[in-house]
């Protein structure tokens, strides 16, 4: 994915012009180096860089069985050493090792938050460039929904949505991509208000361009990099946010290892087995940390003026 | 001031429309809301006896009228499962909510005020260092695994909190605290950069150089100034935390309209859950409102017509 999204990146950036695909390494060399100044992103995409490498081979590394368990061994406590090897974080109440299940969970994660932002992300930026720039009758229909849909506390929201449909990860993953549109709508729609105005738009409307060519050709690549710094921040939400589900049993279900899920069952036994609740909540707060520090480093990039704010 | 008025409460109208087809289809996602009502052991002839009584064979548009004219009366049918109002039902969780919530807010408020004012006054000083640890963190923490924590930690082994809520003091202490610090992290940053916006300005200098006291420059000068944005954001907060309120009152089991939604989507109680929806959505609107409301008194600058 960070490959993909430094891309995306290089188009924006001071030099225009077609560049001959050899200099690959000399274009992506500016983003390292800024990357190189900036010990928080560093960090970030560290740990993006390990999320996404366990949630692909994740499998195949673990120590243990992350579903099936050993029966004996149960509430073992982090460090429990037996003939099958050492239990690092401790085992759960079908004594499955956390260990394996917290590195196996990470799958869901990063799927619900990177399918999901691209799924919210389109419907956004397109309805959003549609709103802003042709107002009227579209801009009105598609803001009113966006009120309506945040005036609902987005975690309600999907509670409510997911506990109608029964959902599985599929369904979540939908859910949560239907339902997350409307921040970027409403950003980029005020983007696109902005950019519309600015003279290189009516230059192109000087030289004979048409609308829609005016829309893809030269706002499109202007408000762009606003949807990549929100997405960034969003991919946190989600996975928070799909956490909060899978605990609520509104989520996904087992034998689907998720973090949440871990979670809920470890309130069940949080009287006796502490670490059964305490990694995977770790893990959660380590991979949002690292997603938003990413996201930070990315906005300082991507806009030079939000530099140092909020 | 007047003009403002009307112009908001026509918006408001609208945006409960709005909502109020939401919730309409959103229990109709899967084509029949028996289906989702219907307990699986119902028979077809059962089944269609049912959506008889509930109206659903109906044409969408004629349910639909029903619904938003029964609606405007506040009667949003029968809830299945206790047989009794839906509304009622609501309303004696609501307050539990709301307490809870405002709870939250003040605490919040207050550890992000300070914070924000301190980390912006002393820049790149530790206190500015923690609290933007404090803020990431805070930010990235799930909230009811800060609440499970907090149970291991106060009622597990200290034994000194309740872990579940029986309405005494004691018992807000943990939920209000597990809600607080996701807005008191997003606060103290707003503050943060609302005051070193503010601090720039030509009359903080003057201010300063008037010989007033530190005390009385940051509070009557900068902060008065710095306001605006920290109000907005403190609005959007506050429906963060009936949001919130959902999974933080299943962790401490407290008796508040978010745990009634989470019980009566487990039963398919869905005239409980449109409802419950329709009341986060109002009180949402309405706190949108008065923080308008109060950029007005915050801002003279600002007119609205």
């Amino acid at each position: 994915m960070s490959v993909e999204t430094e891309k995306k990146v290089i188009p924006i950036p001071q030099i225009g012009g077609k560049r001959e695909p050899e200099s690959n390494r000399r274009r992506l060399s500016p983003l390292w180096a800024s990357l190189r100044r900036s010990p928080v992103g560093m960090i970030g995409l560290g740990i993006v860089c390990l999320l996404l490498f366990l949630a692909v081979f994740g499998s195949l590394i673990v120590p243990h069985d992350p579903v099936d368990g050993n029966l004996r061994a149960r509430f073992m406590p982090p460090g429990f050493t037996s003939e099958a090897g050492v239990n690092l974080l401790g085992t759960d109440q079908l004594g499955r090792d956390i260990f394996s299940r917290i590195i196996v969970g990470s799958t869901v994660s990063v799927m619900v938050g990177v399918v999901s932002v691209l799924i919210a992300g389109s419907i956004g930026v397109l309805l959003g460039l549609l709103a802003g720039f042709f107002g009227g009758w579209v801009d009105n229909v598609v803001m009113r929904i966006a009120d309506g849909l945040l005036s609902i506390p987005f975690i309600i929201l999907v509670v409510a949505v997911s506990g109608i449909l029964s959902a599985g990860l599929g369904t979540l993953i939908l859910i949560l991509g239907l339902t997350g549109w409307v921040t970027y709508a409403r950003v980029i729609r005020g983007e696109v208000l902005k950019v519309r105005e600015m003279e290189y738009v009516i230059a192109a409307y000087a030289i004979g361009q048409s609308r829609v060519r005016v829309m893809l050709n030269h706002i499109l690549p202007n408000v762009i990099s606003t949807a990549i710094i929100l997405a960034a921040s969003q991919v946190g939400v989600t996975i928070l946010a799909e956490s909060s589900l899978s605990f609520l049993g509104l989520g996904v279900k087992s034998p689907t290892v998720t973090w949440g899920l871990m979670l809920a069952d470890g309130r069940q036994y949080i009287n006796s087995a502490w670490w059964m609740t305490t990694f995977p909540g770790i893990a959660i707060t380590i991979t949002v940390l690292g997603v938003a520090f990413l996201g930070d480093w990315l906005r300082d990039v991507l806009d030079p003026n939000m530099r140092g704010r909020g | 001031m007047y003009g403002l008025f009307v112009n908001r409460m026509i918006q408001m109208v609208i945006t409960l429309f709005i909502v109020s087809m939401i919730v309409f289809f959103m229990v109709r996602l899967k084509g029949d809301p028996i289906s989702v009502m219907a307990p699986p052991t119902f028979n077809t002839e059962q089944i269609a006896r049912l959506r008889e009584a509930w109206g659903f064979d109906k044409p969408l548009l004629e349910q639909y009228t029903i619904f938003i004219t029964k609606a405007i009366t506040g009667d949003f049918g029968q809830s299945i499962q206790a047989r009794r109002p839906a509304m009622e039902l609501v309303m004696e969780r609501l307050g539990n909510t709301y307490l809870l919530a405002s709870c939250a807010a003040l605490l919040g408020l207050v550890l992000a005020l300070p914070l924000g004012v301190m980390s912006a006054v002393r820049r790149n000083s530790l206190i500015d260092v923690v609290s933007s640890a404090f803020a990431a963190l805070g930010n990235a923490m799930p909230n009811f695994w800060l609440g499970l924590m907090l149970i291991i930690v106060f009622s597990v082994n200290l034994r000194i909190l309740p872990a579940f809520g029986a309405l005494e003091p004691a018992a807000f202490i943990m939920p209000s605290i597990t809600l607080a610090v996701g807005t008191a992290a997003r606060l103290s940053r707003v503050t943060r950069s609302a005051m070193l916006e503010v601090m720039n300005q030509d009359y903080i200098r003057t201010a300063y150089s008037k010989g007033l006291s530190n005390r009385f420059v940051l509070i009557k000068h900068a902060l008065r100034n710095a306001l605006i944005p920290i109000v907005t954001v403190f609005g959007l907060q506050l429906g963060w935390l009936l949001g919130g309120s959902v999974v933080v009152e299943s962790v401490f089991s407290w008796p508040g309209l978010g745990r009634l939604m989470i019980e009566s989507i487990n039963v398919r109680d869905i005239t409980v859950v449109q409802a419950g929806l329709f009341w986060f959505a109002l009180s949402f609107i309405l706190i949108n409102f008065i923080v308008d409301a109060l950029y007005v008194y915050l801002d003279p600058r600002i007119h609205y017509r």
